[in-house]
């Protein structure tokens, strides 16, 4: 079993806390993606479940057993690191054996294991050869094969696909995945990328300032981001926010003037809102349709679009000079300096009140 | 460099449209570098060879030369010989019999028992180009020479050895953990190079002589075994290898002295081939440390024989400089061999 819970895991150095107490609770074979703006702690605290990086506070307990002072050798995890870290020395087979000797693994084993994995990840032409001779997405593999290689109850991946290109990074995306697919170990994937984390998570945590902030299912922090902070760090482009006031409540509806402009009025039965309450409200680019201006809720000044052939981006100002993207499948007609009345979707917008962040949803 | 001669003769623009002025300047100015380096090489080389009268000849030549002798029957010993360039015997290839004054007692080869009265400034030696490898061979037959050479290469081999290992270790330390004290050790480590060898020569001595370590080629060895020099050097390097290797290796199951020596020490192989030449270098030309501890000459290193040889009234200058040579070889040798590891430089990090 590697059912892996945190509880109140702390990590300061000296003056500075950098984990500010992280409860997590991750089932057997889940893949769970932790996902913050760089600095946020996530592969701080990567390092802290694998043991590389001791912790000042609160438990790390795999299935069960409490590692906090088992040290990383021992606590059966395997670890990609960033940059691969491969034994630049060794050549691509014993770097995959390598971890297999320190065990004292039998020689013919060791041979069967790495064949084994080698096949899988094709790489199997390349076991001869250094690591300064391979390609970035085959030094990827090789590193995977030697976590993959030493079978761990929980695998750690550390931004692994940061050093790749674009192509190479949807490719080896879907090779993670299958992998999990195929292994149904636990993994734990950290990440700066939301896109990452939305193709590939069973559950994601999103982490800000050593605190995670928000830990479910993708869609569901997607559907329903619990701050604005994970309603603008989930989902590209970025969630649309207009700050204002709530001038009126009747039968479900509310008024909402907004800093500059006109008021709109929104179906916000979902929200616990009352009139003179200060937020902000937010909706996604694709959330919108464009109408003319004087049927529309808010009319944006358009500064320049980006025609991408099957969808259009066209990127806005409001009238109070908040930035407004507009997201429009197929080709538009819209130009640059114009100005667009846009009217929102009344059963996808966010309310979240202004000072806190914290969403207003009952 | 696969075709050397090619690459030793390049000019600008490969030669086409004949030598520049600047193909001119670059290869006399190379040249002169050259001749500045090897000439006394050359020119050691060469006197090596020559007997101890060639030596002394003024003026010197390049090449050793050495008399033609010939065996006469009737005397033991080889008699040189000598070309007659004027009264009644010109001509002929005369042997010496001894020399009295101006007048010398010759004989021809072909007639052993008539003695011939010539004047020697009648008579040119008869001389050819000849090696006198007795230079060498004498090193083995009158003088202990094994032995010196034993001691310099047991000592060379024993300390470069020792520091490498004692330095490597604690450059180790010094780059990859973290510990209360770090930068105190490290100040003290690059603070030591502060201090020149000739103030702790005699402290040294005093310390060598309690441990009863004087008189013996360990009190060569030991003192010098950890230099601050090589832990800065190998310190410096290993900054340069990742952390994170360090990390995949512990993930993998590596204790910290396995991590040492399977990725720290082969990622450090440049640096340590650098160090291992300094070493070798330090160790086998050390001269003042070794004469301080060294007295009895079984002890001896080349180094202090060739010292030896140097006496007050007399120096055996054809042996000294056949000695020498031998003391050069090795160096080179090791420098041949070790010098394509300092041109390998950085190793690749297995990175992105």
């Amino acid at each position: 079993m590697s059912h892996l819970v945190l509880s109140n895991v702390r990590k300061s150095y000296g003056a500075a806390d950098v984990i500010k107490g992280v409860d997590l609770s991750i089932e057997q074979g889940e893949f769970c993606v932790f996902v913050g703006p760089s600095g946020c702690g996530k592969s701080t605290l990567l390092r802290m479940i694998s043991g590389l990086e001791p912790i000042t506070g609160g438990t790390i307990s795999i299935g069960g057993q409490v590692v906090n002072n088992i040290p990383a050798a021992d606590r059966g995890l395997a670890m990609v690191f960033q940059s691969y870290a491969l034994y630049p020395h060794m050549s691509v087979r014993e770097n995959l054996s390598f971890g297999l000797e320190n065990v004292r693994t039998p020689k013919p084993e060791i041979e069967k294991k790495v064949g084994e994995v080698a096949t899988m990840l094709q790489i199997s032409e390349l076991l001869d050869r250094k690591p300064k001779d391979l390609s970035g997405g085959q030094r990827q593999r090789v590193a995977i094969g030697r976590a993959v290689v030493r079978e761990p109850s929980i695998f750690l991946f550390d931004e692994p696909l940061s050093n790749l290109d674009a192509e190479l990074r949807v490719d080896m995306r879907g090779e993670i995945s299958a992998l999990h697919k195929r292994l149904g170990n636990t993994m734990i994937y950290v990440t700066h990328d939301q896109v990452e984390a939305m193709t590939m998570a069973d559950k994601i945590a999103v982490l800000r300032l050593g605190l995670v902030e928000q830990y479910g299912a993708p869609l569901e922090i997607y559907n329903n981001p619990a701050n604005m902070f994970i309603a603008g760090f989930i989902g590209s482009p970025k969630m649309n926010f207009l700050t204002g006031e709530v001038t009126g409540v009747t039968a479900g509806k509310i008024s909402f003037q907004p800093t500059d402009g006109k008021a709109i009025k929104l179906d916000a039965k979902r929200f616990d809102v009352k009139a003179g309450d200060k937020v902000t409200i937010g909706f996604r680019p694709n959330h919108l349709t464009v109408g003319t201006k004087a049927k529309s809720d808010i009319v944006v000044k358009v500064r320049n679009t980006e025609q991408l052939g099957g969808e259009s981006f066209i990127y806005t100002f409001a009238a109070d000079g908040t930035p407004v993207t507009i997201h429009l499948n197929g080709q538009t007609s819209i130009e640059a300096d114009k100005d667009v009345g846009i009217i929102l979707d009344q059963n996808e917008f966010h309310l979240f009140d202004t000072n806190s962040g914290v969403t207003l949803k009952k | 460099m696969a075709n050397p001669v090619k690459f030793l003769t390049r000019t600008r623009g490969n030669g086409l449209g004949g030598l520049h002025w600047t193909d001119w300047l670059s290869y006399f100015y190379l040249f002169c570098g050259v001749l500045l380096m090897f000439l006394p090489v050359i020119w050691l080389g060469f006197s090596s060879f020559k007997t101890e009268a060639d030596l002394l000849r003024f003026p010197p030549r390049l090449l050793p030369m050495a008399q033609e002798t010939i065996v006469v029957d009737g005397y033991d010993d080889p008699l040189p010989l000598y070309r007659i360039k004027g009264g009644e015997h010109e001509g002929k290839t005369l042997a010496q019999i001894r020399r009295i004054g101006i007048i010398a007692q010759m004989v021809d080869p072909a007639v052993p028992d008539e003695r011939l009265k010539i004047n020697i400034k009648e008579r040119e030696p008869i001389e050819s180009f000849r090696l006198a490898t007795e230079n060498y061979t004498e090193l083995f037959e009158k003088f202990n020479f094994g032995r010196y050479l034993w001691n310099s290469v047991f000592i060379t081999a024993t300390a470069t050895i020792i520091m490498l290992i004692v330095n490597s270790m604690a450059a180790f330390a010094l780059s990859k953990y973290q510990f209360k004290g770090r930068t105190v050790v490290l100040a003290l480590v690059i603070g030591t190079l502060m201090i020149p060898q000739t103030v702790v020569l005699v402290p040294l001595f005093l310390i060598s002589k309690e441990l009863y370590l004087t008189d013996s080629l360990w009190g060569v060895i030991i003192p010098g075994a950890a230099t601050p020099t090589g832990v800065f050097l190998l310190r410096q390097y290993m900054l340069t290898i990742p952390d994170e290797i360090l990390d995949a290796a512990r993930m993998d199951k590596a204790s910290e002295w396995k991590i040492f020596w399977r990725i720290i020490l082969p990622l450090s192989a440049p640096a340590i081939a650098v160090l291992a030449i300094l070493a070798i270098m330090w160790r086998w030309n050390d001269f003042l440390w070794p004469l301080i501890v060294l007295s009895d000459s079984n002890n001896f290193t080349l180094q202090l024989a060739l010292n030896a040889f140097q006496g007050d009234l007399n120096t055996q200058w054809s042996n000294l400089l056949a000695m020498t040579m031998l003391v050069l070889l090795p160096i080179a040798i090791v420098f041949a061999f070790l010098q394509k590891y300092i041109a390998t430089g950085i190793a690749s990090t297995g990175g992105k």
